[in-house]
């Protein structure tokens, strides 16, 4: 239970608990130890020493098994809505907000929630689409959304490559803000929508304005995208998914429960922090610091996006997709 | 007396700051476009069904359902310069009006949300608005001319279902030339019964005189058709957004 608490407040913006020792498992506190000794600290040094000099370390080098199926599980999604209604196949018809999949009344949780409290009306065929839509994304892992059906994820993710590169060259530097901004932006547009009765984030929505502009073809609105992106390489990395955007929190909350998830095992891990590096989310890592592991074994939060990169990034294997609730079987 | 912050707290305060402005920027963005509604920039012909301005705009999940459906590809949807209403159906009426090729009404059928209201099931229930003859002294029947060719000129991509041709499938405007004595297409192509008849321009009108004006009634429901069916270089019949919602 204190798991989940955590994981909502830390998807809310909560900097992450430091654990007191006495809240951890013997299993964990012995580990810590036998870490903490003089010659496992040399062994570790010189184990990340031997790393740094495969040349499968460097990212330009890294296997990117997920990144691959993700980034195809994007283009499929986005590609189905724009085949079908160019060719008339009917197999997914509408947009990202809201579409039939062979008849079946799909919509998104935060589109679905804007318009009801925008109209203040609840009507049976929205709530049918989002509960199909909620189930759905929670069996996945609910953020699973934003990095394998998002297409301003996609977008965002080339942005940030670029972003890396110039600060890399140290031409530009990485602005971060306060997290604690999506959850007020949270509720600024609801009760925005509540009150004006208009939906007012769905005229900002670079989610709804690409899914819309890749189906019935590009328009004014692209220039926001545009400058969100711009911002995206040259101040704040991952502005939008970081900090704003309300979709990727209402998924977060489906995926707080959810069987997907990421997880971290102790034993294997050398604190290197390349999957902080790596990571849209990187609070949800706070585990993977030296002595910060309240347990062995430790599952993500739930502002991960299961997105795959920590683990392509961890040189030793310590992080892995798993699924709960199967006894370890899968 | 101003307390010295320590540089980390001076950092905090930064990002603090910087956060508090970005977040404004993204509200502030939002809120922007309530502009292009407040200086109505573009007053938009609603498909069937479609709720009053306000609630439409309120309840619509901006999904393009509606425009998948539609046989004639009448329905658009507004980008950025629609303000709160980006991603809300509208139609061209002079490009490609609604003309019921549908028969019931399939936009209707396909909105996830209400916003085209579930209660319209016949044509003659919808309210888009109501034909206006903006420009009486250019209209063909009240000059007493008659109309030969295609009724938009070869190139217009425009569809009508003509029952007689095809029943099912609308077809090109340009393909269907016409040859009329006096020019009735406005009332001709008119998809509801009664909702605009030629009459003669006053009572006491000359037999002979073959002049006559194409009179709107209350059965009009704003689909358009006329306006996309007229002739003329600037047409002389326009839809005007009366639309309070259905007429159910």
């Amino acid at each position: 239970m204190r798991g989940i608490v955590d994981s909502l407040r830390l998807l809310m913006g909560g900097e992450p608990r430091k654990q007191s020792r006495a809240e951890f498992s013997a299993e964990a506190q012995e580990l810590h130890a036998f870490k903490g000794q003089p010659e496992q600290r040399k062994e570790r040094i010189a184990k990340i020493r031997a790393e740094l000099a495969e040349p499968t370390f460097s990212f330009t080098h890294r296997s990117f098994k997920w990144r691959k199926w993700r980034w195809a599980s994007i283009i499929l999604i986005n590609m189905l809505f724009v085949v079908s209604f160019h060719y008339d196949v009917q197999l997914v018809e509408g947009a990202l907000t809201a579409s039939r999949f062979v008849g079946f009344h799909m919509a998104d949780l935060n589109s679905a929630l804007q318009v009801t409290l925008a109209h203040k009306n609840l009507v049976i065929n929205l709530v049918i689409g989002t509960l199909t839509v909620a189930i759905l994304w929670w069996l996945v892992g609910g953020r699973s959304f934003c990095s394998w059906a998002c297409p301003y994820h996609l977008v965002s993710e080339w942005a940030e490559m670029l972003h890396i590169w110039l600060a890399g060259k140290g031409w530009i530097k990485d602005h971060p803000l306060d997290r604690r901004m999506r959850s007020v932006l949270y509720v600024i547009f609801a009760l925005l929508a509540l009150v004006s009765g208009y939906t007012v984030f769905e005229s900002i929505s670079p989610v709804g304005i690409l899914s819309r502009a890749l189906i019935y073809g590009a328009g004014v609105a692209m220039t926001w995208v545009g400058v969100l992106l711009f911002i995206e390489v040259f101040l704040v990395r991952r502005f939008w998914c970081r900090y704003v955007c309300p979709i990727g929190m209402t998924y977060g909350f489906v995926g707080s429960v959810s069987p997907v998830v990421v997880e971290y095992t102790l034993p294997e891990c050398l604190h290197e922090g390349e999957c902080r590096k790596v990571c849209l989310v990187p609070h949800v890592l706070e585990m993977t610091k030296k002595n910060r592991a309240e347990d062995v074994a430790l599952t993500l939060g739930a502002d991960c996006t299961r997105c795959g990169m920590c683990i392509e990034a961890c040189p030793t294997g310590a992080l892995n997709f798993k699924l709960r609730g199967t006894g370890g079987l899968i | 007396m101003a307390r010295k912050l320590t540089p980390k707290q001076q950092k905090e305060r930064r990002t603090l700051v910087f956060s508090a402005l970005m977040g404004a920027g993204v509200v502030g963005s939002g809120l922007m476009a309530y502009l292009p509604m407040h200086l109505k920039w573009e007053a938009y012909l609603r498909p069937p069904g479609a709720l009053n301005e306000k609630d439409l705009l309120g309840s619509c999940i901006k999904c393009g359902q509606c425009v998948q459906v539609c046989p004639v590809e009448a329905i658009k949807l507004s980008d950025g310069e629609g303000g709160f209403g980006i991603g809300v159906p509208y139609i061209d009426a002079r490009a490609q009006a609604c003309d019921f090729s549908c028969d019931a009404t399939q936009c209707v059928l396909a909105c996830p949300t209400g916003a085209l209201s579930h209660k319209i099931d016949k044509k003659e229930q919808v309210n888009m608005g109501l034909a206006r003859l903006s420009r009486p002294d250019a209209c063909l029947a009240r000059l007493g001319q008659g109309f030969k060719g295609q009724a938009r000129g070869a190139d217009f991509e425009g569809l009508h279902r003509y029952e007689k041709i095809d029943r099912w499938n609308p077809i090109k405007i340009a393909d269907h030339p016409y040859d009329l004595p006096l020019c009735d297409l406005c009332v001709r192509e008119c998809p509801i019964k009664g909702a605009i008849s030629m009459q003669p321009l006053t009572t006491d009108q000359d037999k002979d005189d073959p002049r006559r004006t194409p009179v709107v009634h209350d059965k009009c429901v704003g689909c358009g058709m006329c306006e996309m069916i007229c002739p003329l270089e600037t047409t002389a019949i326009v839809i005007d957004q009366t639309r309070e919602g259905p007429k159910v």
